[in-house]
């Protein structure tokens, strides 16, 4: 087994392609989309006809991780509704998600 | 009067109404995200269809004109409104230019409300009109978005993908091309899908609009009477001014009477997903409530029939 982070991002749905264009830059391969329903500090959701929010789930390494959070926050945190965390991960085939 | 209560009597307007009401009884009614998404997918396809092939027997003379009009309002409405939020609603350059890209943009779903209203008291709009919701579209957007100019700390480029890659243009402009290119000879076949049910389709769209708009309502106590009263004025002053240039393009008393309605509404699918993007800092709860919760319902209910009379009033004088 090998340890990695869990990523996980909630946010509008417009924020869906930057996302995933932040991912891509970071080298991370793989990742698992659903639409996500919630309350939060931001109430109104400009994207309501857009459709739901969307979470953005992946394991990547703890280095990897920290730099995603830190260009999420810089770019996105003022003025978007999203969360961003993470939570340690055992994974099998941890290979798999290093880069 | 008897039209203003005739035009609050129809299915359409008592189906919104009853969203509202839904909403405000805490009712557990919605209509499911899909089932929404197939209606608007529908109801844009449909009426992109009926334009396309009346364009295909039109002659391009009897378009142009109406089709610059609408152009020159599309370029209008946002530079007003910009001011009036600007001047009148104490509003900052960005909130400003985020309710501008709303109003210069237009509402699908007010012109088909208007072009049922029409239809009852017993007159008929051009069918290309269609066409010219095409046009009205995204220019309002861009013009409006030039407005908050350096403050617009979010993408330009993303933010004109997303108005002219929007599933309602794509959806609308792709129709207007498809009944063109067919013919109505050729769309015969496909005809009774798309116009038999499309009644009933709008009226439960127009249960989730209420859904909706009572969702916004909440946030009228906090948007101010000021915006309110604006939200209502601004539709008021550009749907008089299209009925006027409607008329001048030779529209017919329901043509003139639906192109009002279509200057004077403001958009609540194309422009909120754009303004987000190009104008993140833009307050969602000013620009959203003023355009789905005082102007949509504001036109549907007394917009509407004003414009009729004006426009029956300016084609008898």
């Amino acid at each position: 087994m090998t340890t990695l982070q869990k990523l996980t991002m909630v946010g509008e749905r417009l924020l869906r392609d930057q996302l995933l264009d932040v991912l891509r830059r970071h080298g991370v391969s793989g990742w698992t989309i659903t639409l996500a329903e919630g309350e939060g500090s931001r109430g109104v959701r400009a994207s309501e006809w857009a459709g739901r929010n969307v979470q953005i789930d992946t394991l990547v390494s703890r280095e990897t991780a920290d730099a995603i959070l830190e260009e999420v926050s810089e770019r996105f945190f003022e003025d978007w509704a999203l969360i961003a965390y993470t939570v340690e991960a055992r994974v099998l085939r941890g290979d798999k998600y290093l880069s | 009067m008897e039209a203003l209560a005739d035009n609050l009597l129809s299915p359409v307007v008592l189906c919104f109404a009853l969203g509202i009401a839904a909403r405000l009884l805490r009712s557990d009614l919605s209509i499911p995200e899909p089932v929404y998404q197939g209606l608007s997918i529908y109801l844009l396809l449909a009426i992109g269809l009926k334009g396309g092939s009346a364009l295909a027997v039109a002659s391009p003379a009897e378009v142009a004109l109406p089709a610059a009009m609408t152009l020159l309002a599309g370029v209008l409405t946002p530079v007003s409104a910009f001011y009036i939020m600007r001047r009148f609603g104490r509003l900052d350059a960005t909130d400003s230019a985020a309710v501008a890209a709303h109003y210069g943009s237009v509402s699908v779903v007010t012109f088909l409300a208007a072009g049922e209203a029409v239809r009852r008291a017993g007159h008929a709009g051009e069918d290309f009109l269609p066409a010219l919701v095409a046009v009205l579209e995204v220019p309002g957007i861009i013009v409006a978005l030039l407005f908050a100019g350096s403050q617009a700390s979010g993408s330009w480029k993303r933010a004109l993908h997303e108005v002219a890659t929007g599933k309602s243009i794509v959806l609308l402009a792709g129709g207007l091309l498809i009944g063109m290119v067919a013919g109505p000879g050729r769309l015969e076949g496909v005809q009774p899908f798309f116009t038999s049910a499309f009644q009933g389709a709008l009226c439960l769209f127009m249960i989730e609009l209420g859904l909706a708009t009572g969702r916004r309502l909440r946030d009228l106590r906090h948007t101010g009477a000021r915006l309110v009263v604006l939200g209502c004025l601004l539709p008021l002053f550009h749907g008089a001014l299209g009925v006027v240039m409607g008329t001048l393009a030779g529209l017919s008393t329901g043509g003139a009477a639906v192109f009002g309605a279509m200057v004077g509404s403001a958009s609540y699918i194309a422009a909120p997903a754009a303004v987000r993007v190009a104008l993140p800092k833009a307050n969602p709860a000013c620009y959203l409530t003023l355009a789905l919760g005082v102007t949509f319902p504001f036109n549907l209910a007394i917009g509407v029939p004003l414009f009729l009379k004006l426009a029956s009033l300016l084609q008898n004088s």
